[in-house]
């Protein structure tokens, strides 16, 4: 049921990688877009807070799919941007990077604001009265505080990631669900062993994840 | 104001709703008479074709199916005593070709579909009906690729997964640069753009978006014969009886000329050369 596998036609390993290599690139960059996006939404001007509230409620909004894709038949097909990348390769998974950055930085953002609402109101007071900055406040008080309390969820949010990372393939990115696609169209015969592989696969990605994340937000949440 | 507003948009929803039925309804008597007349011992054909393909299978945005596949389709279907309006087309999209026709979704798999040997271990074929080959679609102004390996140093473009994509990778040019998107229209965007040099699929697919209104005069067919196509018409396996009956329709539509009908209605205004219609070699 499985020879199909040991043809050498399949890079198996490989299509999980550049899975593996979305996943982290984007989830480095959602998490410093994420708490950009939260500082300003929580900042005192209001043109920044406009601006960080208008950004998550439309691009939340937007079918990943229509983002990715979006990003590059718009932004490369169309207007010739390639983001520094050579081959095509190089240039879907920079356009995919980008796309996943947009879209949960805008989830993180929101888990963030959760956790700085978990820190108390006299926390920034006090800090504010000892003469520190908004910046400072932020860097300093309040969000080592809430990153605490939002691992979890954050979590959540990776997971999430690693999964949604399968939409790449839209945009011809090599990544696991693409070498899906090309197994299912040449093992007909084998539909339920490769659908089996794949599910799998992301199942051994991202159970760890959650157990590790789980473990490391018991032991820093501060105790309240 | 603001009720009687809602009040409005209530009335036209209502009002929309009853037309839509009232529509329903008479198309479905229509298609019930029609059934009665032609003999009620048999109701409706359930027949698989590509959806997106101009030139092969294409369901309009008014609902109507046009293209060689649909009109051979047709055809075979009423050799097989269903008039036109007891077809039913399902959409049948690559992948789940071999499902559809297992599970019993469709009767017949009339959708650009190459006859493999793996493919025969899930389905049995009849046919094949046509020729096609792998061949390549290019801006009607480019000059610069007449072989395969020119393609080497180009922008390629084709569809996830689809034979034609992992051709180029592992025979014909492994150094193209290849972007695969989920459908060929997405491909024509970046090739109007200069953004791909080229697309790649069968000859007939191509012959067929290169002859669509909007797309005329943009691209030309290079004109390779890159790999053999033959389309066959898939059909739940060990089913003998359907596959003669299947084939000897195919043989009578070449020899009536419907054949060669179907082929200047739907490939004509691309000036492509279609190959003689093969014979019919499945279930012999």
């Amino acid at each position: 049921m499985f020879d199909f596998l040991d043809s050498g036609q399949y890079d198996l390993l490989g299509a999980f990688w550049v899975t593996v290599q979305l996943t982290l690139y984007s989830a480095v960059g959602s998490l410093i877009w994420g708490t950009v996006l939260a500082g300003m939404r929580v900042s005192p001007v209001p043109l920044m807070r406009g601006f960080a509230a208008a950004y998550i409620n439309v691009v939340r909004n937007i079918p990943l799919t229509v983002l990715i894709i979006g990003c590059s038949l718009g932004l490369n097909q169309t207007l010739g941007i390639t983001l520094g990348g050579d081959t095509f390769k190089d240039i879907g998974f920079r356009l995919a990077v980008l796309g996943f950055t947009a879209y949960t930085g805008t989830f993180v953002c929101e888990a963030l604001r959760s956790g700085i609402n978990t820190v108390p109101v006299g926390q920034a007071e006090a800090s504010r009265a000892l003469g520190l900055s908004f910046v400072q406040t932020l860097t300093l008080i309040v969000l080592p505080q809430a990153f605490r309390a939002v691992v979890a969820p954050l979590a959540n949010v990776l997971i999430a990631l690693t999964k949604n990372t399968t939409v790449a393939a839209a945009i011809g990115v090599a990544e696991a669900s693409l070498l899906m696609k090309e197994m299912v169209e040449n093992e007909p015969q084998a539909l339920f062993a490769v659908f089996g592989i794949f599910a799998l696969g992301f199942v051994l990605l991202t159970l760890p994840t959650g157990l590790l994340l789980g473990w490391v937000a018991k032991r820093v949440a501060v105790k309240r | 104001m603001k009720l009687s507003k809602v009040g409005a948009a209530a009335a036209v929803a209502v009002a929309l709703a009853l037309t839509a039925t009232a529509c329903g309804g008479s198309s479905d008597k229509a298609a019930s008479d029609g059934g009665a007349s032609a003999g009620a011992k048999k109701d409706k054909i359930v027949i698989g074709i590509k959806f997106d393909q101009p030139g092969v299978g294409l369901k309009t945005p008014d609902g109507k199916f046009t293209g060689f596949d649909v009109d051979v389709a047709t055809y075979v279907a009423k050799e097989l005593g269903y008039t036109p309006d007891q077809i039913e087309f399902k959409q049948a999209v690559s992948a789940e070709r071999e499902n559809l026709i297992a599970n019993g979704d469709v009767k017949l798999v009339v959708a650009s579909y190459s006859i493999n040997d793996k493919r025969k271990e899930k389905v049995d074929f009849a046919g094949p009906y046509f020729l096609a080959h792998q061949d390549l679609l290019v801006r009607a102004n480019d000059t610069s690729i007449t072989k395969a390996e020119d393609l080497n140093k180009k922008k390629l473009c084709s569809v996830t997964g689809s034979t034609s994509a992992q051709n180029v990778k592992t025979k014909l040019a492994p150094e193209a640069d290849l972007q695969q998107y989920p459908g060929y229209s997405d491909c024509l965007t970046g090739l109007e753009n200069k953004a791909v040099d080229a697309l790649t699929t069968d000859n007939s697919i191509l012959a067929g978006y290169a002859s669509q209104d909007k797309n005329k005069g943009k691209f030309k067919l290079v004109g390779l014969s890159l790999s053999n196509e033959n389309y066959g018409i898939g059909l739940k396996k060990g089913d003998k009886d359907l596959q003669t009956k299947v084939n000897a329709a195919i043989k009578k539509m070449e020899a009536d000329g419907a054949w060669e009908e179907a082929i200047k209605k739907n490939f004509g205004p691309s000036g492509y050369k279609n190959e003689p219609a093969p014979a019919v070699t499945e279930g012999s």
